[in-house]
């Protein structure tokens, strides 16, 4: 098992080293970033100036160690916009990014937890069908399309919540929590629909039932601890899809986290907020990834005998 | 050592076995969303000539025209008209374009290459494996919009970029799930025999694998068409994605959002499009699945 998380480790450090790279290149092609940042009257000298003081005028190679360097200390130099160290921005819009993500998770596996096991359970009744109408729906609307229509149609013309922003406390979450978890509570519920499906037909759960175990009990306990190894697969998969999902809920509900921050600062070509952005998120996905297979290895023990 | 390919079955009580399950055989041909999906599509190839008005030509003084069906629409403008002037139908029909083209483009791109990988993975295991697999791994926990907004920044957003920065990111999740069908695939009677028969690497991956996939292929590519869309409109909404002049669902809707109010179509039309043709691609999906590969899971 050390061994197994040790070599998970390794490869998620691999990955970011990677991805650092990848970030550093694409960040620094997205123009000269002195263009926005000086006056329209600003002179050649007044160029070579602010490059010089900047760092951009020293080799790539020799930019790009410095930036590792010192972000591995969550130093990432200046925000070119605002003007202040990155990772106070960073440190500002990062909880309230996690506040929604886990509010808009508890959302998700507050619905599709029981709807996916009765959906199972009542296969091809009226509940079931709903389930399945509710998946479809999940996985066919546009986020931002519905996140506009319920800030037109709730915070709008009904008043009853805030359209955006993060000032009215438990009520401002509400609205873009419920449009982020949308995507994944179709996904969720669908996975544990046929997990359970699989799962009671199985001949465990048949001798459970043999045996004179309750029926509430072979459902919530004996099969859906199996019926969740599927689950538990993609849920690395699923926290992606949030993270990118945020991107555009943020924008649309001007909720200050950091999909928000990674659309200004491409928008403004502000490079080392975009560096920043992309290398927590990218840390934060790899965080949960190998928090996933780790417990993945935990629940199925054929996993960690595989390898 | 070669696996059983009926030991599951051998073990489960007879009587449960033989019963088929009649939710999964009992579906029929999705009609309606095969219906949409041709509808879709000769929209898209035919909109030359289907087009009532041209979709880039602004009249100042025709702006905000409500559909025929409300009061103030006229028949000039079926669908109402934008902030511009513009025809809405003239327009959502042109984007019907870029909406096929960059799912059925990137979705071709990703399959391809995923696939490829997952097979070689497969086929070779090991280190090779272990390689693409930790590559795919990496791929696969990339926000995909992300990406797609550093493109579109370096290099200008096109609909290229968009392409390009979705099928790199898509290609994993074709390589995973092939891959995972190899590995069971490599276990049976029939490849072992085609290595004893001399058969080379290319040709059992080209001849003996490759086909085997092909259902699971089917079933992921219309699956993942839809989500396609869904992405190309988001990063047009977010200004990422095909630029201005030319009419897209996604830019629509961002266009329209400021005027929700007051000109409702103007963003919910574009909106319902997306919604009626996801919808379509994501049932005739799953009716694929249930029909030619009931194991699969996908998201």
């Amino acid at each position: 098992m050390i061994r197994f998380v040790f070599s998970r480790v390794l490869q998620s450090l691999v990955a970011l080293a990677i991805l650092s790279v990848v970030v550093f290149i694409l960040a620094r092609a997205t123009g000269d970033p002195l263009q926005l940042i000086l006056p329209m009257s600003a002179t050649p000298e007044d160029y070579a100036d602010a490059r010089r003081y900047l760092g951009l005028d020293r080799p790539y190679v020799e930019q790009y160690l410095s930036f590792v360097g010192r972000a591995v200390t969550g130093d990432f130099g200046n925000s070119l916009r605002a003007r202040r160290p990155v990772i106070e921005l960073i440190q500002e819009r990062l909880p309230n990014s996690l506040r929604l993500a886990a509010f808009a998770m508890g959302i998700s596996l507050a619905i599709a937890f029981p709807l996916g096991v009765l959906a199972a359970v009542k296969k091809g009744t009226g509940l079931d069908r709903t389930a399945q109408v509710i998946a479809v729906l999940g996985q066919s609307l546009p986020t931002f399309w519905v996140a506009i229509v319920l800030v037109e149609v709730v915070a709008g013309r009904l008043q009853w919540l805030p359209a955006g922003g993060s000032s009215q406390g438990f009520a401002s979450y509400i609205l873009p929590g419920f449009t982020l978890g949308w995507f994944v509570v179709a996904g969720m519920m669908r996975l544990l629909r046929s997990g359970m499906l699989e799962v009671l037909d199985s001949e465990y759960v048949k001798l459970a039932r043999v045996k004179g175990v309750v029926e509430h009990r072979v459902v919530w306990v004996h099969a859906l601890k199996n019926a969740l190894i599927p689950v538990v697969t993609f849920a690395g998969i699923y926290f992606s899809i949030l993270v990118t999902t945020a991107i555009v809920v943020e924008t649309v509900f001007a909720w200050p986290g950091l999909g928000r921050l990674a659309y200004e600062g491409i928008s403004s070509r502000d490079f080392p907020v975009i560096q920043a952005v992309v290398l927590t998120t990218a840390a934060i996905v790899a965080l949960v990834n190998l928090g996933v297979d780790c417990l993945y290895a935990v629940i199925d023990p054929r996993i960690r005998h595989a390898r | 050592m070669p696996a059983e390919p009926l030991a599951d079955g051998a073990l489960t009580l007879p009587d449960v076995a033989a019963r088929p399950d009649p939710a999964a055989r009992g579906r029929r041909v999705p009609v309606v969303s095969l219906g949409i999906i041709v509808l879709f599509v000769l929209v898209a190839i035919l909109a030359p000539f289907l087009s009532p008005a041209d979709p880039g030509e602004q009249s100042l003084r025709n702006r905000f025209k409500p559909p025929v069906w409300m009061e103030g629409g006229s028949s000039k403008h079926l669908l109402g008209t934008d902030r511009l002037g513009r025809d809405m139908l003239s327009r959502m029909i042109w984007g019907s374009r870029v909406s096929l083209a960059a799912g059925v483009v990137t979705v071709l791109l990703a399959s391809a290459f995923g696939a490829g990988v997952g097979l070689v993975a497969g086929y070779h295991g090991g280190m090779v494996d272990a390689v693409l697999m930790r590559a795919t791994d990496a791929t696969m926990s990339f926000p995909v919009i992300l990406l797609a907004l550093i493109l579109a920044v370096t290099v200008g957003p096109s609909f290229t970029n968009v392409v390009v920065a979705i099928a790199v990111i898509l290609w994993a999740r074709y390589a995973r799930v092939i891959r995972g069908q190899v590995l069971t695939l490599m276990g049976l009677d029939f490849i072992a025999q085609a290595r004893i028969a001399g058969a080379g690497a290319w040709r059992i991956i080209t001849r003996h694998l490759f086909p085997n996939t092909l259902n699971t292929l089917v079933v992921l590519v219309t699956l993942q068409i839809g989500y396609v869309i869904i992405v190309e409109a988001s990063l047009s909404f977010l200004g990422a994605g095909i630029p201005p002049p030319t009419p897209a669902w996604g830019s629509m809707i961002s266009e329209g959002r400021e005027f929700v109010t007051s000109a409702w179509w103007v963003s919910s039309l574009p909106g319902l499009a997306i919604l009626l043709v996801v919808l379509a691609f994501n049932l005739l999906g799953d009716w694929l699945r249930d029909t030619l590969d009931p194991k699969l899971r996908q998201l």
